[in-house]
């Protein structure tokens, strides 16, 4: 049992070192490739060699980002076999379609037309080139539909039956899988959050060519107002859709919820924990208090979960004891844990008659056994479990990635309004060194943002790989924990070497711009913006002439 | 249950559409071998230039195969990955070093330099190619694996797929295995020469020396592909006897059959006849192309002829009631297209979405001829 556990605890980190991994570049792709979409466009409508120059600047940081972020996620596909060889069989014939799908409609697409778009300024007409940009991006975009699909029916499974003849899920209707409720809020989160992020980066970006005095101010400017913009669409949609997602999240997954708040005890009227210290000594099985230090709001966990600041929210031990209280005050118990991993331990006994019935060709024992595990199925995942407490997620990881990327949302938002009064009306502050700074030191902090969603995501979500019907321990492949154990480190350090080699390199890209940006007199990047404002077959031509000779 | 078999056919026969095409493709990881033995620095730019612009189509044409079979016989997405748990990381391990490689090579402070990034693609080139083919040879020479369903419900060792303590190294040092790993290897080179002398047909230096290299390739090519046919023809392989009790027919009874692929090609002669035109067409492209200096279309030929022959060879590694992925250890547990095989609604719907194969073909092919048309000009 303990070689199974650390089989299961070194492929956890290895997945969750490659997703993470995967996720520093995945939301910069999603988002960076809408923007250079956007600034060709406007390329192509002004022919301003000055927004070519914009589009191809970040365009370049796309591509290094891209590269990195193709290499970590075709790992992550492969490991669902390598790794989770188990849960391969046990839901491959719901899960395999969205990746195979994702393949065939996003990976091609993005494969073939990101190649025009890095080798084809000089190959294909200008509107077949923006054409290729804007595939590029919604290849990107369909990419995270099609991945965040699969993901979203591992947290909340819909559209499948369990079949006891060949001991796993089948699927029954696709169109439940594909809009599944959580898949659609997974999705929109994630990429308006690829949004914000890109926002912030290229913002963080122009503002340390600012720091570094480059004075460029068509470049500095049309690039801030187009992220500024983005990034506070990308903003407004993230707050959305991340209400979206906790109704959800309430609704499929309430001990998640739980360990995101550190809440043992709810209650109606629940109050959030703004700022809290989580108690380390605290469990569900003894009477510590949760926190060591907190600020609470009254009311508004209730109100952020169900809309109602009334509704109740249950703790840790209320879902783990089935209680809940009702509106009037009245407590009424559901099943316990500890009733479901009975249950649970039912359906795997009739789920072992089946087989054994069969192997007899005894079809009335097997009807029987069936009738039975169809009945306890749901509690099917509770019957891995040995007590109610493994049930229960890293609280204090949850609780802490939840908090860091709620507080850093908030600042976001106020972020993007500010960057908004900056853009279109008080460019001058952009002088300010606290404002230069605030936009440098946003940058790692938009991505600890973002890495803390997926962080609360899915460690919250443990110890399920199928939320209720598969634990994360029993979906592993037969490997030795030390073969793990050593791919683990392998890819650790690649990723980090590789990792390190694209900054370097990103560094090095937007080192030369800055170069070139300072060595531009403002006088001629100033005719260059009133150039931009050209209009008529005369800019066009002299446009033509000079962008598309690059 | 004719529909299911109907569907199981469909989906093998489409999985082994996406390999054939993957190892055609595989000519860029051929192309990445020559890296470091380019005499001329120009050659060597010519050399990334045409390979750079194509590395994303083989890379996704991968990850779609891997794709295709987890959605459609996840019983073997589920025992091959996570049993030969070796053989694949590292062919996942080469993938990711060529991923960025093009990118970073010879970007300024790519921290590594530039004969790094070089080694990156000639690993993956090389070991990559290598271990595909080892990995597809275990369709034919199988694994040391066994499935028993039964497990999923074992406490300490849930695990339906129980692979041999080596977790793939046995395989990837099996000899026969080695064999067609390495026909493959020299195949992709072979390729590779063939896409240059028709990509860079003006540059006569060039071109001279990837006719050397279509001659030399291709010898060590043909004699191990000969031999390799040899074995696979005369291999006594596993067949389906009976299916078991399950509704996919699992675990199943298998037989020995001496010579069990050279009956399939003969009982299914479409195959036999694909396989023969194919090896033609490769031969006929190698030839020619290494000897008339006039003729450069050997490309086409050999990617066609390639394509018929790992086609034919998907053919009867699954067909013909032969297991795709034979258990060394415990025949019962073998994977047929049958018993290893998603669920008829999975595999319909798949077949639906498959419809846009065609387009994806076709705006690829639209793709690439623009770029490739304008580069000429």
């Amino acid at each position: 049992m303990d070689e199974l556990m650390s089989v299961v605890d070194w492929s956890r980190y290895q997945f969750a070192l490659t997703a993470i991994y995967h996720w520093l570049f995945v939301p910069l792709t999603l988002g960076l490739s809408v923007m250079v979409a956007i600034m060709e466009s406007v390329y192509l409508r002004t022919r301003s060699e000055q927004w070519l120059r914009i589009t191809k600047f970040w365009m370049k940081l796309f591509g290094i980002n891209f590269a990195m972020g193709v290499a970590t996620g075709i790992i992550l596909e492969f490991e669902f076999g390598t790794n989770w060889s188990n849960y391969s069989w046990f839901v491959g014939d719901i899960f395999g379609a969205p990746l195979a799908i994702e393949g065939l409609f996003a990976f091609f697409l993005e494969a073939t037309f990101v190649a025009v778009m890095f080798f084809g300024w000089k190959r294909v007409k200008p509107g077949f080139h923006l054409a290729a940009t804007w595939l590029t991006a919604i290849g990107a975009t369909i990419s995270a539909a099609w991945i965040l699909i699969a993901n979203a029916w591992m947290q909340h499974p819909v559209g499948q039956d369990f079949d006891p003849a060949q001991m796993r899920n089948v699927m029954t209707s696709f169109s439940d899988v594909v809009f599944n409720p959580n898949a659609v809020s997974k999705f929109f989160h994630a990429v308006f959050s690829g949004w914000v992020l890109a926002s912030v980066f290229v913002i963080g970006i122009l503002c340390w060519f600012k720091l570094r005095k480059a004075e460029s101010g068509f470049f500095i400017t049309r690039s801030f107002k187009v992220a500024a913009v983005f990034g506070t669409a990308g903003m407004l949609l993230t707050l959305w859709s991340g209400d979206f997602e906790a109704r959800n999240v309430t609704k499929t997954q309430p001990m998640k919820l739980a360990a995101m708040e550190g809440l043992y005890r709810g209650n109606t009227q629940q109050s959030f924990t703004a700022i809290g210290i989580i108690n380390p000594d605290k469990r569900a099985d003894n009477d510590e208090d949760p926190y060591l230090f907190k600020i609470e709001v009254p009311g508004v966990l209730s109100l952020m979960a169900n809309h109602d600041m009334n509704s109740f929210v249950p703790g840790i031990n209320d879902i783990i004891e089935g209680k809940h209280i009702n509106p009037d005050g009245t407590v009424t118990y559901g099943p316990s844990y500890q009733d479901r991993i009975e249950s649970g331990r039912i359906a795997h006994r009739a789920l072992a008659d089946y087989d054994s019935a069969m192997a007899r060709g005894d079809k009335q024992a097997m009807a029987a056994a069936a009738d039975t595990l169809k009945a306890h199925y749901p509690d099917f995942g509770f019957g891995y479990l040995d007590s109610p407490y493994e049930a229960v997620p890293p609280v204090a990881t949850t609780f802490y990635s939840f908090h860091v990327m709620a507080l850093l949302g908030g600042y976001l938002l106020v972020f993007f309004l500010g960057a908004l009064l900056i853009g279109y009306r008080k460019p001058q502050w952009l002088n300010s060194r606290l404002v230069i700074w605030v936009g440098i030191i946003s940058v790692p902090l938009v991505w600890i943002c973002s890495e803390c969603g997926w962080i609360t995501a899915e460690v919250g979500r443990q110890p399920w790989i199928v939320q209720n019907a598969l634990p994360t321990k029993a979906a592993i492949s037969c490997i030795g924990a030390s073969s793990v154990k050593v791919t683990f480190w392998l890819f650790a350090a690649v990723f980090t070497i590789l990792l390190a080699a694209e900054a370097m390199i990103m560094t090095r890209s937007i080192r030369n711009q800055r170069k070139e940006l300072a060595a531009e007199p403002e006088a001629a990047a100033g005719k260059a913006e009133a150039k931009s404002d050209k209009t008529g077959a005369a800019a066009e031509a002299e446009a033509d002439k000079k962008g598309n000779n690059r | 249950m004719e529909e299911l078999i109907n569907l199981q056919n469909y989906w093998w026969l489409l999985n082994g559409v996406l390999g054939a095409v993957l190892v055609v493709l595989l000519f860029v990881q051929g192309g990445q071998t020559y890296l470091f033995s380019q005499r001329e620095a120009s050659h060597k730019t010519m050399t990334v230039g045409m390979l750079g612009r194509k590395w994303e189509l083989t890379f996704t044409t991968l990850v779609v195969f891997g794709g295709a079979m987890f959605a459609s016989f996840p019983l073997f997405y589920s025992t091959s990955f996570g049993g030969a748990y070796w053989l694949w990381i590292l062919i996942l391990f080469s993938f990711v070093l060529q991923a960025v490689s093009y990118e970073f090579r010879s970007k300024p402070g790519n921290l590594l330099g530039q004969r790094t990034y070089d080694a990156f693609l000639f690993i993956n080139g090389s070991v990559g190619c290598m271990l595909l083919g080892v990995a597809v040879a275990m369709f034919f020479f199988g694994g040391r694996f066994t499935v028993t369903m039964g497990n999923m419900l074992t406490p300490g060792n849930p695990v339906i797929s129980q692979w041999a303590s080596s977790h793939g190294f046995e395989s990837i040092f099996d000899w026969r295995n080695l064999l067609l790993g390495f026909t493959v290897l020299f195949l992709a080179r072979s390729n590779a020469a063939l896409y240059f002398i028709h990509n860079e047909r003006q540059t006569a230096d060039f071109v001279a020396a990837n006719r050397h290299r279509v001659l030399v390739n291709g010898a060590i090519f043909t004699v191990l592909f000969l031999a390799f046919a040899a074995v696979l023809l005369t291999y006594t392989g596993l067949e389906t006897v009976t299916e078991g009790e399950r509704m996919f027919g699992f675990p199943g009874s298998f037989e020995s059959v001496a010579g069990k692929y050279l009956s399939n090609f003969l009982a299914m002669p479409w195959v036999l006849a694909a396989f023969i035109l194919g090896v033609a067409f490769v031969l006929y492209a190698l030839i020619r192309s290494a000897f008339d200096t006039r003729f450069y279309a050997g490309i086409w030929f050999s990617g066609i002829g390639t394509f018929l022959v790992v086609l034919a060879l998907f053919c009867v590694a699954g067909f013909n009631d032969t297991p795709f992925l034979p258990s060394l250890d415990d025949p019962a547990s073998s994977l047929t297209i049958r018993n290893a095989s998603s669920t008829p609604f999975t595999l319909r719907t798949m077949a639906y979405v498959s419809i846009v194969v065609p387009f994806v073909i076709a705006y690829i092919a639209y793709v690439w001829k623009q770029m490739e048309n304008k580069e000429r000009d």
